[in-house]
């Protein structure tokens, strides 16, 4: 097992706060493993354990079967860790910053230039520059390079796709795709519930709980629920008259669309026109759909 | 000069050096419209939302804000519009009277007022038994409620809005969205920056930003039309890596 997580609990002020209550879960050899979940869901404390840099209050994790507590000096140098706040140093360049950590690590950037070498074509005409002078994408890009200078089995990504715009995100997702297939098992974190669909398992988390562990496809298909994706003229009026619907068990807006779920699994679409004609709406489009993960982080929520 | 909206801004433009940040942008924002601004990193949004909220002046070009010159009355433009911004809203180690008691004074409101408007937002938010409490205790998707009812405690006719929704969770993300929707509905201009690309559907209108250029600006059923999409995010896709 790559990664082992066996009820890590971590609580902080004094147990005010509880950050991570009974988290388990495992990662294969070789996964993309997406751990999915908003902002103060526990996402950062789970990884700052798996990085030994922090101790869980109780439970058991295991990265390529070394305790993260007992084994930390083996752990610290075989992975690879991007924390969510850039940490490099501002004042070094891109190269300067490259060759300290590869010095760190006890090996040079031609070493292992074949792994980073997509990724450091792109910020090689500025590695003159200081890190700090970076745009927020190539502070990523250098960020995942010095992450993967010592050829890490074991990548951690915390939320490497916060804040960045769609067309980067796409382009950063392709390249965990390539790392993956050269044989390295990554554990990514994210906001963006879009991203999962792009993992190859993933675990819903919330509130420091695990809503669910499984592949996108599997955790679709257990929705308990009819779904349809309905527009109308008046948009803000749909989302009225369907919350006042009787057979109605949830309404979200998602984009031009509004999600409606019922827990009668007979009801059908020209049902639910005729409803909403009696309303007065008018160009109601409808069509039964299947969930995506927001849909499902909603209902489980 | 057309004075009935919210924003008017006609080849505004920012250099820093030899490099045009923001290249002769030109739009106009109607009062109570939601407005999406959208671009990839670096193209530009940032540099220009500075320049019409008054911190940053532009090179060349003219923009007036809530009707004034961000030129020449740039004090007037930031007293009288709101910003939230995901990166600072509110003090963390402020409680949210006090937050909201500091945000009223920087913009003149009085004891009273502040005093009203304060504990209007506590009853419309529900938060009455965490009054008390630093904000920095708080749940993301409650600072992040809290910080747009802070931005409009001084009534501004345009509130701006640096992705505001970032980071936090979907049932949050959809009711601050409500809050934008009702906000609007009594005329407040909302301008909106975000990466979510079905929040831009909720958008009146929508702009997107190229290498310093607005590339494209429609309504989001208009701009699928144009490029033949069948969302927002394959617009942006289709503009953005062209």
């Amino acid at each position: 097992m790559s990664i082992k997580i066996e009820n890590i609990s971590k609580s902080y002020n004094k147990g005010k706060v509880q950050a991570l209550q009974n988290i388990s879960f495992e990662v294969q050899p070789g996964e993309l493993f997406g751990l999915i979940g908003p902002d103060g869901a526990g996402k950062t404390t789970l990884f700052r354990i798996l990085t030994t840099l922090l101790i869980a209050d109780s439970g058991k994790a295991s990265v390529m079967n070394k305790d993260v507590v007992a084994d930390y000096k083996y752990i610290r140098n075989q992975v690879g860790y991007m924390p969510g706040k850039f940490s490099l140093y501002q004042d070094l360049t891109v190269e300067e910053n490259l060759n300290f950590f590869a010095t760190i690590f006890g090996t040079t950037l031609e070493e292992n230039y074949d792994l980073i070498k997509d990724i450091y074509v792109q910020i090689e005409p500025f590695k003159t520059r200081r890190a700090g002078k970076l745009s927020g994408g190539m502070k990523q890009k250098l960020a995942l390079s010095c992450a993967l200078i010592h050829k890490p089995e074991v990548l951690f990504l915390d939320e490497p796709t916060t804040g960045v715009d769609p067309v980067s995100r796409k382009e950063f997702w392709e390249m965990l795709k390539r790392l993956q297939q050269k044989g390295i098992t990554i554990l990514v974190s994210t906001p963006y519930m879009d991203e999962a669909a792009l993992c190859d398992r993933i675990a819903l988390i919330k509130d420091g709980k695990i809503l669910k562990t499984n592949t996108p496809e599997q955790i679709a298909q257990d929705f308990p629920h009819a779904l349809f994706a309905i527009r109308a003229d008046q948009m803000y009026q749909l989302l009225s008259d369907l919350k006042a619907y009787p057979k109605t068990y949830s309404v979200y807006p998602f984009g031009e669309y509004v999600h409606f779920s019922s827990d009668d699994a007979t009801l059908t679409g020209i049902e639910i026109i005729k409803y909403l004609t009696s309303k007065g709406h008018q160009n109601v489009v409808i069509q039964p759909i299947k969930p995506d993960i927001e849909d499902i982080f909603m209902e489980l929520s | 000069m057309n004075t009935d909206k919210s924003i008017w801004v006609k080849d505004l433009t920012k250099k820093f050096g030899d490099f045009t940040a923001v290249d002769a942008i030109s739009f106009e924002v109607g009062k109570g419209e939601i407005f999406g601004f959208l671009g990839a990193n670096g193209a530009g949004k940032t540099t220009a939302m500075k320049m019409l909220i008054g911190i940053s002046k532009p090179t060349s070009g003219a923009a007036m804000v809530a009707g004034y010159d961000v030129f020449h009355q740039a004090d007037l433009v930031k007293q009288n519009i709101g910003y939230m911004s995901q990166k600072f809203a509110l003090y963390d180690d402020l409680t949210i009277k006090e937050n909201a008691r500091f945000f009223g004074g920087i913009y003149g409101l009085t004891n009273t007022e502040i005093k009203s408007k304060t504990q209007q937002l506590i009853t419309d938010l529900g938060i009455q038994e965490v009054v008390n409490q630093n904000v920095g205790s708080l749940p993301l998707g409650w600072k992040q409620k809290l910080a747009f009812s802070v931005a409009l405690l001084h009534e501004p006719k345009i509130v701006f809005l640096d992705e505001p929704t970032g980071g936090v969770d979907p049932i949050t993300r959809r009711q601050f969205w409500e809050m934008i929707y009702k906000q609007a509905h009594n005329g407040t201009t909302i301008f909106v920056t975000t990466h979510y690309m079905d929040e831009a559907e909720y958008c009146d209108r929508v702009s997107i930003m190229v290498d310093g250029r607005i590339d494209a600006l429609d309504t989001p059923a208009q701009l699928k039309k144009q490029f033949d999409a069948e969302s927002m995010n394959e617009v942006f896709l289709k503009l953005a890596r062209k």
